[in-house]
C-alpha cells in the first residue's frame, strides 16, 4: 500500500508498505531519515521516538497505515536555522554535546526528541525548569547503554534553564 | 495481509464480523510487539485510531463512559477524580511514551492476566461494553475474564468502552517491580471503598490465569470496617484481610517471581491499600460532616 503524511513539515509517500510494517521502518528505510534508530523494536528503549500529531511515540509501535494523514516530526526536524539560513544546533542539542550526554549516540535521538517534549510541557507552559526527578521520570522510555544517565539528566537541566533564560 | 482504516464504529464492526480474525489496532504497544518479532501474521489488522467514539469519555448519569481506546496519558491528565483506581494503574503502566499511545481496550484485547487495568476494574465494578454487527452488548468486569488470555469477547465483537461508576470512596493501587518504571507486573492490587453499599472491591493482577476478584477479601473487611468514623481497623482484621486475598490468588513461578513472593507481595499490597484507603476515607467523612 501507498502511505502519505508529513514529515518535519514536508509531505512524503511512500510506495509498498507492508501493511504489518512500522513507522519507524518507512522512515528509516524507505523515507532516507535514519535519524530515529532501531534498537528494541518493541517498546522498550525509547531510540525510536518522534512525534506523531505534537505526541511522542515509539515508532517502532506504530504501523505505518496509522500515520496516513498525519503529522509526524523526528530528530531531523530539530535543528534550527541560523542568520543566514544555515542548520544549526538547537539549545537541546547543544547542551547534550556540551555535557558529554552523547557517547555511541544510539539513545539521542530519542533523548532529544523526549526531552523537547519535556521542556514544552514544563519551561514551555510557564511551570519552570523541572526537578531531577520529573527529568528522570520523563525519560523512563528511553536507555541507554552509555553514559549512566547523569550527564543526560544535566544536558535536560541545562537546556531547560537556556530556554527558559531565552523566554524571558 | 490487509490493512483497513475504517472511519466508522459501523464499518469497524462490519470489518470485523466479516473477518473475525482480523486483529484490531489502537496504540499498537502490544499488537506492534508480535508484528516485529513475526510472531503472529493475522489476515488483516484493523486500524481503529481514526473512529472518533473511541477516543472520547463523557460523564454520564452514575458513571463514566471511557473509550476504549483513551490512551492512559489522558487517564492520568484528565480523569484522576472520576477513576482514581483507574489512573493510578495508568501511571504505572510502562513509559511516557508507551502511555501516549496504548489504552484500556487495548489491554482488554490481549487479556494478559498481567495488564495492570484489569484490578482496578475489578475492583470499581466496571462494566465493560462490546459492539458487534449483531448489536451491543454490556458485561460486567468480574464476569469479563474467563481463561488465560481469554474473556468474554466474542471473535466478530470490538471493544467499545468501559463504564465506571462514580466513585463513592477512596480507590487505591498498587504494583510489584523490578523498577518504578516500564515494568510488566510482578504482582499488583487494587482496592475500592464504597461508602455508599458499605462494599470493598478488590483486584489482582499478575498472580493467576486471569485478573481475580478477592471476594472472601471483600465480605470479611467489609463487615470489619467501621463505616461511620473510619477508625483504623484492628491489626488482627487487617493482617485477615492481607491473608484472604493472598489466598485468593493462583500465582505460578515464573522469571518475574516466585508463587510464593507473589502471594506474601499481594497480602502486603493488601494492608498498605487498605491502610491508606482507610485513611482517605477519614478524610472524606470530615470534609462532608
Ligand atoms: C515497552 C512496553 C511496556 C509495557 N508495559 C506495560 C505495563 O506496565 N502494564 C500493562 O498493563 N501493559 C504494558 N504493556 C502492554 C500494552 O502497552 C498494554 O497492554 C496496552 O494497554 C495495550 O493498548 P494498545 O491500545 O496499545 O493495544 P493494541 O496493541 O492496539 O491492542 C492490544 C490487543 O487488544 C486488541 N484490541 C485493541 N483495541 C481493541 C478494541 N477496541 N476491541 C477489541 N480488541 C481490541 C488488539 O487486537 C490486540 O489483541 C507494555 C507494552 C510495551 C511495548
Ligand atoms: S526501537 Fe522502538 S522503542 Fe526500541
Ligand atoms: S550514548 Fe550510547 S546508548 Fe546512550
Amino acid at each position: 500500500m501507498r502511505v502519505t503524511f508529513e514529515v518535519n513539515g514536508r509531505e512524503v509517500s511512500a510506495d509498498n508498505v507492508w501493511a504489518g510494517e512500522s513507522l519507524l521502518y518507512v522512515l528509516r528505510e524507505r523515507l532516507g531519515l535514519p535519524g530515529s534508530k532501531n534498537a528494541c523494536e518493541q517498546g522498550e528503549c525509547g531510540s525510536c521516538t518522534v512525534y506523531l500529531d505534537g505526541v511522542t511515540v515509539c515508532s517502532c509501535m506504530v504501523a505505518a497505515g496509522q500515520a496516513q494523514g498525519r503529522a509526524v516530526r523526528t530528530v531531523e526536524g530539530m535543528a534550527e536555522q541560523g542568520a543566514s539560513g544555515e542548520a544549526r544546533l538547537s539549545v537541546i542539542q547543544e547542551a547534550f554535546v556540551e555535557a558529554g550526554a552523547v557517547q555511541c549516540g544510539f539513545c539521542t535521538p530519542g533523548l532529544l526528541v523526549q526531552t523537547e517534549d519535556l521542556i514544552a510541557r514544563t519551561v514551555g507552559r510557564g511551570r519552570g525548569v523541572p526537578e531531577d526527578a520529573a527529568i528522570r521520570e520523563h525519560l523512563s522510555g528511553n536507555l541507554c547503554r552509555c553514559t549512566g544517565y547523569e550527564k543526560i539528566v544535566e544536558a535536560v537541566r541545562t537546556a531547560a534553564e537556556r530556554t527558559e533564560e531565552g523566554a524571558r | 495481509m490487509q490493512f483497513l482504516s475504517p472511519a466508522t464504529l459501523a464499518e469497524a464492526l462490519a470489518a470485523k464480523g466479516e473477518q473475525p480474525d482480523a486483529v484490531p489496532i489502537m496504540g499498537g504497544t502490544d499488537v506492534m510487539v508480535e508484528l516485529n518479532f513475526d510472531k503472529h501474521r493475522p489476515p488483516a489488522l484493523i486500524d481503529l485510531t481514526r473512529i472518533a467514539e473511541l477516543r472520547e469519555w463523557r460523564v454520564e448519569p452514575g458513571h463514566l463512559r471511557l473509550g476504549a481506546g483513551v490512551p492512559y496519558t489522558e487517564i492520568i491528565d484528565r480523569l484522576r477524580g472520576r477513576a482514581p483506581g483507574l489512573a493510578m494503574a495508568a501511571r504505572a503502566v510502562a513509559s511516557p511514551q508507551i502511555r501516549n499511545r496504548g489504552s484500556v481496550g487495548g489491554n482488554l484485547g490481549g487479556g494478559s492476566p498481567a495488564g495492570d487495568a484489569h484490578p482496578p476494574l475489578l475492583a470499581a465494578d466496571a462494566t465493560i461494553e462490546l459492539a458487534s454487527a449483531r448489536g451491543v452488548r454490556r458485561v460486567a468486569a468480574r464476569e469479563f475474564y474467563l481463561g488465560p488470555r481469554r474473556t468474554a469477547r466474542q471473535d466478530d465483537e470490538l471493544i467499545t468502552a468501559v463504564l465506571l461508576p462514580e466513585p463513592a470512596g477512596p480507590q487505591q493501587f498498587c504494583k510489584i517491580g523490578t523498577r518504578n518504571a516500564m515494568v510488566i507486573a510482578v504482582a499488583s492490587f487494587a482496592l475500592a471503598l464504597n461508602g455508599r453499599t458499605r462494599e470493598v472491591g478488590t483486584g489482582i493482577g499478575s498472580a493467576g490465569p486471569t485478573p481475580l476478584r478477592a471476594r472472601a477479601a471483600e465480605e470479611f473487611i467489609a463487615a470489619e470496617l467501621d463505616w461511620d468514623e473510619a477508625t483504623a481497623p484492628a491489626p488482627t482484621a487487617v493482617r485477615r484481610f492481607g491473608e484472604l486475598v493472598a489466598a485468593t490468588a493462583r500465582p505460578i513461578d515464573d522469571v518475574r517471581g516466585s508463587a510464593e513472593y507473589r502471594k506474601h507481595a499481594l497480602s502486603v499490597m493488601a494492608r498498605r491499600t487498605l491502610a491508606w484507603a482507610v485513611t482517605d476515607y477519614r478524610k472524606e467523612i470530615a470534609t462532608c460532616a
